[in-house]
């Protein structure tokens, strides 16, 4: 219903538009769309002669497959944005503007500011927020200029998991938000592999004078989260203390059962030892390693060389 | 988004037009001869369709308004469309602001929010907007709403009706929602708790049950001066006030060097550390952070954070020798 008070003013607006490009405008199939045209030849003034209802040329429908309407004065103009519609298509462009870079913000602020203007009724755009982490504005235009211009960049970059600063060259390939994170995704070439990073971590980018070169790669699919890519990475089972019971709601988690007393059982996928290791670490002590055995043993030995060496330095006993 | 049978979609566009083009309020019996699809209805189902149908125009965003048809006759309502109400006002926008709301079409990655952002731009498109995402093809902003909650209560902030639903902590909760805010891509609904007269925020995740509509749509007001953005702000890590002078390993950790100072220290540190002086909002979060660097980073000052994370690394160590 909604898609035919639009279909009708878009048909009037292009005439004679191919059916393959109205139903590409409209995201629906060829043949979703004929039923929308069969329905609407039957539509038109009260009275519903032949004279009053909308007239479409089928025989150029069927024939050369392009869309004339015709007899339709009334509904020159598409229904205004819905309350709904409206909030999540700014939304979509809030969320948009975190990663356009100082250069496209301000078209997508004009264009935000003439949708609200459209938007006339509906009071209720300030109702939803999304905050993205990002990076500065500097690197965000270089990256963002790497991209457009095809231009390889020369990546400072922090290894969270092994907490460390790398250098590397990398072909930019596409800026994307997932989860309230923005992140470049890149062709890395000292790992010679697709590369994700967390645009926040970008620690210096410089765009160089060479192009990017050609790669095969299939890019992450945004739909599925980051649950897809961990799918496959070996399972670790971890038993929480109730005050490192958060863990589930920030990490994909395969299972997840509760234990007497507040504390959680949880199964999760683990690509990166170094992500474990400094995972565990960080709960200090709330998160033991179940299966599988010695999985936790290396954030174990860190931790007993980090207090060695305070031993050392500060002459502190090494266990409190 | 559900799909009508044909009919009951072309009888409901046969009202639209009937209502949009008469120019004044029409009575019920009018619009049951004009429109096709009511003719072989019998009284009481005619009643039941016709309201029907106005309600699904109206929850479209359709505009029927009810007035008297005749100053002299005024015993029957009459219902009509006016045409500037129901259309989109004029909106012209340049190929680089249609571009980035074309990049905008492919942001929510949740069913029933991808399907009102393509029906949004379709009216745009309608309206003679050419939205052209190619050139911005590199940028794919999107967002998730993985929430089971977060459908219901979306449409709740939309029509202001009162929701129900269980918090983690186990107690029923009911609340006025004003808003939505998504921080590290988990969603927070913001709103007045009935029970405890104060405004609230509630994690969706935290939801043990689905939230449940408790009144009509309309019920409440949202306060005028609203700034769901300074409360979603409350969320982010708050001002860090407290300073801890950290020994780090060169290279290491540069999350933490990166936003210290310079400083010294009197004690004697082996070779290839530097010290800083860095910026926390508080001991425990600090004690977490510095923990996962075990022994590339190194706690001087205070005291009281050295031991904080002492006690940490004594307990992960002992975990891993536990099992």
């Amino acid at each position: 219903m909604r898609r035919l008070l639009s279909l009708v003013p878009y048909l009037r607006e292009h005439d004679g538009v191919a059916m393959t490009d109205a139903a590409t405008a409209f995201g629906i199939s060829v043949k979703t769309l004929r039923e929308d045209l069969n329905v609407l030849w039957m539509c038109g003034m009260p009275g519903l002669t032949p004279g009053d209802l909308i007239d479409i040329d089928m025989d150029a429908v069927d024939g050369e497959g392009v869309i004339h309407l015709s007899n339709a004065d009334y509904l020159t103009r598409p229904l205004r944005l819905s309350a709904d519609e409206a909030l999540a298509l700014v939304l979509a462009l809030r969320t948009l503007r975190e990663i356009a870079g100082p250069g496209k913000r301000n078209a997508v602020d004009r264009a935000l500011k003439k949708l609200e203007a459209a938007a006339g009724n509906v009071p209720a755009t300030d109702q939803a927020t999304v905050a993205v982490t990002a990076a500065r504005d500097d690197i965000q235009a270089r990256v963002n200029e790497g991209l457009q211009r095809g231009k390889r960049l020369d990546l400072t970059y922090d290894v969270a998991s092994r907490a460390e600063t790398t250098r590397r060259m990398v072909d930019p390939l596409r800026v994307f938000v997932l989860e309230g994170y923005g992140y470049l995704e890149a062709w890395c070439y000292s790992a010679k592999a697709l590369r994700t990073f967390r645009l926040d971590r970008i620690a210096a980018v410089e765009v160089t004078s060479v192009d990017v070169a050609r790669h095969e790669v299939q890019l992450k699919d945004l739909s599925t989260g980051w649950w897809e890519a961990l799918k496959d990475a070996p399972v670790v089972t971890l038993e929480l203390q109730p005050w490192a019971a958060w863990i589930p709601e920030y990490y994909p988690t395969e299972a997840v059962s509760p234990r007497p007393g507040g504390g959680l059982l949880v199964s999760l996928h683990v690509t990166d030892p170094a992500w474990l290791r400094s995972l565990l670490l960080r709960l200090q002590g709330g998160a033991r390693v179940l299966y599988p055995e010695g999985a936790g043993d290396s954030a174990a030995e860190a931790a007993q060389e980090a207090l060695d060496q305070y031993a050392v330095l500060l002459g502190q006993p090494a266990r409190v | 988004m559900h799909v009508m049978p044909p009919r009951k979609t072309e009888r409901i566009l046969n009202l639209t037009i009937c209502l949009l083009v008469s120019g004044r309020y029409l009575p019920k019996s009018r619009i049951r001869e004009a429109v096709e699809g009511y003719h072989n209805l019998s009284d009481a189902a005619f009643e039941r369709t016709f309201e029907r149908d106005k309600d699904e125009l109206r929850s479209l965003g359709v505009p029927i308004e009810v007035g008297s048809f005749d100053p002299l006759f005024d015993d029957e309502p009459g219902y009509r469309i006016r045409p500037s109400e129901f259309s989109l006002p004029p909106i012209d926008l340049d190929a680089e602001e249609a571009a980035v709301v074309g990049v905008a079409a492919r942001v929510w990655k949740h069913a029933s929010m991808a399907e009102a952002t393509r029906s949004a731009i379709s009216k745009l498109r309608a309206a003679g907007v050419e939205p052209d995402a190619s050139q911005l093809a590199s940028l794919e902003p999107s967002v998730q709403a993985s929430e089971p909650g977060f459908e219901v209560l979306w449409n709740a902030v939309l029509d202001r009706a009162r929701v129900s639903f269980t918090y983690r902590d186990g107690t029923p909760r009911t609340l006025e929602p004003w808003g939505l805010t998504s921080y590290k891509g988990r969603w927070y609904v913001i709103g007045r708790d009935v029970d405890r007269q104060a405004s609230r925020m509630f994690k969706l995740s935290r939801m043990t049950d689905l939230p449940r509509r408790s009144s009509r749509a309309g019920s409440y007001e949202v306060p005028a001066d609203l700034d769901l953005r300074s409360l979603a702000r409350a969320l982010a890590p708050r001002e860090r006030t407290e300073t801890a002078v950290l020994a780090i390993r060169a290279g290491k950790a540069p999350a933490l060097a990166r936003r210290g100072d310079p400083a010294v220290s009197d004690i004697k540190l082996p070779a290839g550390f530097g010290v800083y002086a860095v910026g926390f909002t508080d001991l425990h979060s600090a004690a977490e952070e510095i923990t996962q660097y075990a022994a590339d980073v190194v706690v001087l000052e205070p005291a009281e954070l050295r031991e904080l994370v002492v006690r940490g690394l004594t307990a992960v160590a002992e975990s891993g020798t536990a099992a």
